[in-house]
């Protein structure tokens, strides 16, 4: 007998018989010539549309358009860490419908995308930082999202592996989301896509998109090179890419391309059981299952689509992992990587309709897309069924910029490369 | 990645600031259309994924602001002029 749905009773059953009567995940569908509703771009954040689209809105006439394989950009790049601690109030709650999204995500889509609320500590090293941080853990209490302000010694009992007494960024202290952590990101890019399948969503690899027709402002169909697919709405997903895309048909954005850079050590046993930032430079890490140290930092900090880095970067993330951690020098890099960021001319999101009717946005996720992957889906989702901005994300209108509304949780203006 | 400096020969990337888009002009504050105008000035950038104009400050160099045309794909620079004369011919 198939079985089309994961449980013990699947695993047991079929660990006895051979593993002969697994589906597959998903169909490798063939473009049709049209569609309600077409998204480019498979990765988490477009194989989280389709499936809201399909679940909530009951649109299963749509494609999700990938030029290679499915999760190939960004959404098997990043560095895997889900949290919802932020400080401006555009964006708390859609992060925070983000974390609860992931907290239900496995049972609702039927597939273990390993979500690890393992906890996110942000480490502060001086009065004036300890201050930041008990501003934006009140304001992330205060939208109901869980912070809890650290001093030294309470630092010290959870992860007594730093360097506490660096003397250029002695650790004073740290603000910890525990609800935060990571997730195994190939898992929710399949796990959404099997479940989109599942709902009738046609999911289509290997298949560029070279052109986007447009009538009279109006959205008539894509090119590919797989043939031309007819659609009443196109939603571009395309994060890293969004400009090229939108500038076929027409559009300029508030987004510059850059290239960001991630890194894993050779497996060790279990030692980080957090995932921990470094607030004097920018550095984050965490360990993976498999027990590689997984980290990243800065972005390169000039336009990019090489999908590498430079040697200044990531000599940069080390140091700033050696202040932090000097443990870390005995351990071997086996792997770097570089992926392509939309980074946004005030550092956050853009969730919105376009000036040209049936075309819809998402981009210019900078480098927090991936814990943003169910909530851009579920408001992306709303926004192509409903042609309205979702209340969690309506601060993210493309207009903003023009209006001055911008969400710059940095304070850096409108310079990308300092968000 | 090396820019080559007109006045200091090739140096490694670490000695240059960036800045970006090269291309976009200051519009006139005078003009009747200032305000959308500034708001393309600002926040509108072409991001091509090719050949691009872009500001660099070699601070640990010369000091001197340099419009560098560089393949965003392949980071190869095609020509490096200083800034200072960019503004001249405009």
């Amino acid at each position: 007998m198939p079985w089309r749905k994961y449980s013990a009773l699947a695993l047991v059953w079929n660990g006895l018989t051979g593993n002969r009567d697994w589906t597959v995940c998903w169909r490798d569908a063939a473009p049709r010539d049209r569609y309600d509703v077409v998204i480019i771009g498979g990765g988490g954040h477009g194989l989280a549309t389709a499936y809201y689209l399909a679940k909530n809105h009951g649109i299963t006439n749509a494609a999700v358009i990938e030029k290679g394989w499915i999760g190939s950009g960004n959404a098997g790049r990043n560095t895997t860490i889900i949290r919802s601690n932020y400080l401006m109030p555009g964006n708390i709650p859609f992060y925070e419908w983000s974390m609860k999204l992931w907290e239900g995500l496995e049972q609702d889509i039927n597939y273990n995308a390993m979500v690890s609320q393992r906890g996110v500590l942000n480490l502060y090293h001086s009065d004036a930082q300890r201050d930041a941080f008990a501003r934006r853990g009140n304001a992330m209490r205060l939208h109901g999202v869980d912070a809890e302000l650290l001093d030294r010694d309470q630092v010290c009992a959870l992860v007594p592996y730093l360097a506490f007494d660096d003397s250029r960024f002695p650790i004073r202290g740290g603000l910890l989301q525990r609800r935060g952590g990571t997730a195994r990101h190939d898992a929710v890019v399949w796990g959404y896509a099997r479940a989109a399948d599942r709902l009738g969503v046609a999911i289509v690899q290997n298949c560029e998109v070279t052109g986007i027709r447009v009538t009279g402002k109006r959205v008539t169909a894509i090119e590919t090179t797989r043939g031309v697919i007819r659609a009443d709405k196109v939603a571009l997903s395309v994060a890293g890419s969004s400009s090229r895309l939108a500038a076929m048909a027409g559009l300029r954005l508030p987004i510059e391309s850059h290239a960001l850079q991630a890194f894993v050590t050779e497996g060790i046993k279990p030692l980080v059981d957090h995932v921990i930032t470094f607030g004097a430079g920018h550095f984050y890490i965490s360990q993976s299952d498999k027990g590689g140290l997984v980290f990243g930092g800065d972005i390169e900090g000039y336009n990019s689509y090489a999908q590498r880095g430079n040697l200044p970067n990531v000599e940069d993330v080390c140091e700033s992992g050696m202040a932090i951690m000097p443990l870390l020098g005995r351990v071997r890099i086996v792997r770097s990587w570089g992926g392509l960021v939309d980074m946004s001319m005030d550092g956050s999101p853009i969730i919105d309709l376009t000036p040209i009717s049936g075309l819809f946005l998402n981009a210019g996720w900078c480098y927090g897309g991936f814990k943003a992957t169910p909530a851009a889906g579920w408001c992306f989702a709303h926004l192509i069924a409903r042609e309205k901005p979702h209340p969690f994300a309506a601060a993210y209108r493309l207009d903003r910029y023009a209006l001055g509304r911008l969400i710059d949780e940095r304070g850096a203006g409108a310079q990308p490369n300092l968000h | 990645m090396r820019i080559p400096c007109p006045y200091c020969g090739p140096r490694d990337l670490r000695e240059f600031a960036y800045l970006g888009d090269a291309s976009v002009e200051r519009p006139d504050a005078a003009a009747p259309d200032a305000l959308d105008r500034f708001v393309d000035y600002v926040y509108l950038r072409n991001n091509p994924a090719g050949r691009h104009r872009e500001y660099w400050y070699h601070g640990a160099g010369c000091q001197s602001w340099l419009v560098v045309s560089r393949d965003t794909r392949t980071h190869e620079i095609f020509d490096v002029e200083p800034a200072a004369q960019k503004v001249t011919a405009s």
